[in-house]
């Protein structure tokens, strides 16, 4: 992450470290009860300080749930998870990651910076302080003439960029995201991800990202992690070591080839349930 | 069957013109009816007739209205905050709401009016007490499950998203159940000012003195058979009713930029 | 889970038995002044009743020296008040589907119709009920001539056609934008479309829609039957009211017998609602594609 850019974006933060440690973790729904639902099973990821990590799998294989365990959203039923070496519901209640929805989950009675503010007045940061975090965010992701816009006038790609604001806003080094762009057209999906992208190297944020999207797992990704259902577990980790992401990237046959790569392992798994659970696009 | 998208502009046109055009005509064809088959006063005044009384007997009339809007206002005021607070407070303890849910829900089904004469026993019959008091119990059950659904109905995206903020219960409902219940609470208050005038109107009927909207009528009509001017405070009941009802509609597209909130 | 809103709709019962018991105990006991301050409300047999007093009273004669009990008087009235109430609520209901009908056929319409419609909802008409007097013995349509509770159920039915009307106009225009496409591809008639697709669809929304105007029917013919009179429940608790002023026994006796009335009524039609629903549950889930 070089000076300038920093400079540029004028956020002067200091790159917070962040990994995060799932040990043998389980995840079952309802046990005992007749609609028990075996989540995960036996899980284990490691990931290292600024890796972007996309969680990929057909419906049912447990993503958006380890997603959640990471969050401390739920308690899985065995085993451990670590965030910055402190357990994840510490993790939580230190504010150390922040996350982003499907829905960009916008509050419709307030502007798009005080939106951007929630989780700074949720630790008592004065106004002042806050409002400017705000807008440095705001430039950041390239929404500074809209502070004071409210949120319905601002269209779904805008709203997930506040959102992603919203989620930078404590300074995290780990950024939680729930396929924040699967609600997104095609072209606005592939600009997002560009902005998260330079958002990302700018930043140093390590990045768990759930997606259904080959392509876009290829993209953003340093790691993708293929899952499979029934019960939900870790079938093959894919490096994507293809280079610093530019326009160009979406042309080039290193990154066809790592889509084939995924795609392989998915059609594995594809094979061994005989159905159909992932985009092609 | 092919549809042609009107223009938004004729559209928004035609939104105005064609009820003023059918209330005009309408009007016409009344007073058309009564003229040319010449029925009685009694049965169905001309609207040119009810038209001159009511100018005539102005004064009265807007006594009379002073007293029924009044207890109205005061009804819904007081059953709207009532309404409000309880639901908070049925938020808050689980108890409290599980037992008040049902009886809201009953209230619906029951004629709430009808207390009005237990209250004219219970409070003294000459004021305007036990009127104020229906109205009250006729708005306070919209308000309660109005509000307490806008308590209780939150996104979920909202609700995770405090969780990984790591924010406290009370900060969630300050900060996310309260704003949230509001476009519920006008939605509230919009059914309550329908209902609260037909209250209070209604409640003049079954106790206290001869002095609002309601016992004018009865008495224009049985009293001194003077049907044009029974008809006259029919439309001024008519008024009252609808300025509530536009007020609550004024004051929700004031609040609710967004148009949010449930329609009822 | 529905025993226990059972048990916590009785719980909330008891703790308003025990309030009304226990102002009146708080009233006896301290004589109506409490702390220097009077208390708000009358709390002797002329105002509130005990509880248990109004519930043995529907076994008591109703008049000294004639046959009948107090119980079999508001029954014979609620009896009276249900069937007028009914008539008013099947024409209410005609009527409102009718405009549902006609605003969903014609936008023009559900231009001109729909703000009165909305507006009517605040109209108390039930203020017409003393003129609407008139009419009976002196107005005959064709050879029917005008009965006194003819006024009633035109009062009941206008207060029920409002939230029908709403109910299926919501339902009818609410199949989305490709079923009603599906159904032109199909090259559908007008007709067709209506009874294959938007009727159907409108069904639950008329159903709720069917319980509100069940109770508007009931209270608008109790409220009603002040001024027109009738032998309904209203106007029983109107005569227990201006006769027995020592004591308001039979009127809570009265007021409790139409509370039960509204009661039933909405059980009658959740159970109509019940049957209906209860095939098409399935269905609903299917076409929410």
């Amino acid at each position: 992450m070089s000076e300038s850019a920093s400079e540029a974006a004028g956020v002067s933060d200091v790159v917070v470290p962040a990994t995060v440690s799932v040990i043998g973790a389980d995840m079952v729904f309802n046990r005992g009860r007749p609609n028990e639902v075996v989540a995960l099973r036996d899980i284990d990821l490691d990931v290292a300080d600024g890796e972007f990590v996309s969680l990929i799998g057909p419906s049912g294989c447990g993503k958006s749930t380890l997603l959640r365990l990471v969050g401390n959203l739920l308690e899985p039923t065995a085993g451990t998870i670590t965030v910055n070496g402190k357990p994840a519901s510490r993790a939580r209640l230190d504010q150390d990651y922040g996350m982003a929805f499907q829905q960009a989950g916008l509050f419709d009675w307030r502007t798009v910076a005080r939106n951007i503010e929630l989780p700074l007045e949720l630790r008592g940061v004065d106004k002042a302080d806050r409002r400017a975090r705000a807008l440095e965010l705001l430039e950041l992701v390239k929404l500074g003439d809209f502070a004071d816009h409210r949120p319905w006038e601002l269209s779904g790609g805008m709203q997930q960029r506040v959102a992603i604001a919203r989620a930078l806003a404590s300074r995290p080094g780990l950024l939680l995201m729930d396929e924040p762009f699967g609600a997104l057209d095609e072209m606005t999906r592939e600009h997002m991800q560009a902005e998260l992208i330079r958002i990302c190297a700018e930043l140093g944020t390590t990045v768990i990202f759930v997606t259904h999207s080959i392509p876009e797992a290829v993209y953003l990704s340093d790691r993708v992690v293929v899952m499979s259902p029934r019960p939900g577990r870790i079938t093959d980790h894919i490096d994507v070591k293809i280079g610093d992401r530019n326009d160009d990237t979406r042309e080039a046959s290193e990154f066809f080839e790592k889509i084939t790569e995924v795609r392989e392992a998915l059609r594995g798994i594809e094979r061994d349930l005989g159905g159909l659970g992932v985009d092609d696009r | 069957m092919s549809r042609s998208a009107p223009t938004p502009r004729s559209d928004r046109i035609a939104s105005v013109v064609a009820p003023i055009v059918l209330g005009i005509a309408f009007l016409a064809l009344w007073q058309w009816f009564v003229v040319a088959r010449d029925i009685k006063p009694f049965l169905l005044p001309k609207p040119t007739a009810i038209w001159s009384e009511f100018w005539d007997s102005f004064a009265n009339i807007r006594k009379a209205t002073r007293v029924t809007a009044t207890n109205a206002f005061f009804g819904l005021v007081a059953g709207s905050i009532g309404g409000a607070v309880t639901a908070l407070v049925a938020n808050r303890f689980r108890r409290v709401g599980e037992m008040l849910t049902p009886l809201a829900a009953a209230a619906n089904a029951i004629p709430i009016v009808a207390l009005a004469a237990i209250f004219g026993r219970m409070f003294d019959s000459t004021t305007e007490t036990p009127r104020r008091l229906v109205v009250l119990l006729v708005v306070f059950f919209p308000v309660f499950i109005n509000v307490l659904r806008g308590l209780r109905e939150v996104e979920p995206v909202h609700l995770e998203l405090m969780r990984s903020l790591a924010a406290s219960p009370t900060a969630v409902s300050r900060r996310v159940r309260l704003p949230n219940a509001i476009p519920f609470f006008l939605t509230g208050l919009r059914v309550a000012s329908a209902l609260c005038v037909i209250a209070a109107l209604v409640s003049e009927y079954f106790v206290g003195q001869q002095n609002g909207l309601g016992p004018k009528i009865a008495g224009a009509a049985k009293g001194s058979s003077n049907y044009p001017l029974a008809w006259a405070f029919v439309v001024a009941a008519c008024a009252l009713g609808v300025a509530f009802y536009l007020v609550a509609i004024l004051l929700e597209r004031v609040a609710l930029p967004w148009r949010r909130g449930p329609s009822r | 889970m529905r025993l226990r809103a059972l048990w916590m709709a009785l719980a909330g019962m008891a703790v308003l038995i025990a309030c009304w018991e226990g102002y009146i105990a708080l009233g006896e006991a301290t004589d109506g002044t409490v702390l220097g301050f009077d208390l708000p409300a009358r709390y002797d047999k002329s105002a509130m009743p005990h509880v248990w007093n109004v519930v043995t009273r529907f076994g008591d004669q109703a008049v000294a020296g004639r046959p009948g009990t107090v119980g079999s008087a508001v029954l014979a009235a609620c009896w009276y008040t249900f069937r007028v109430s009914m008539v008013g609520l099947l024409i209410g209901v005609a009527g409102g589907m009718l405009v549902a009908l006609v605003m969903q056929r014609w936008r023009l319409a559900e231009k001109a119709l729909l703000p009165y419609v909305i507006i009517s909802q605040t109209i108390p008409l039930i203020v017409l009920a003393p003129v609407l007097n008139a009419w009976s013995g002196q107005l005959s349509v064709g050879p029917i001539e005008w009965q006194r509770w003819y006024n009633l159920a035109i009062i009941a039915a206008y207060l029920a056609y409002y939230p029908v009307a709403i109910g299926a106009l919501r339902g009818l225009q609410s199949p989305k934008e490709h079923h009603v496409e599906l159904m032109d591809s199909m090259a559908a008639s007008g007709t067709a479309t209506m009874f294959k697709l938007r009727l159907p669809a409108a069904v639950p929304y008329i159903l709720p829609a069917l319980r509100l105007s069940a109770a508007s029917a009931i209270v608008g013919t109790i409220v009603a039957e002040i001024s027109i009179g009738g032998s309904g429940i209203g106007r029983l608790i109107i005569d227990y009211f201006q006769r027995s002023t020592g004591d308001a026994t039979n009127i809570a006796a009265a007021v409790l017998g139409a509370a039960l009335l509204g009661l039933v009524v909405a059980a009658l039609v959740s159970a109509f609602e019940w049957t209906v629903m209860r095939n098409r549950q399935r269905d609903a889930m299917s076409e929410m594609a």
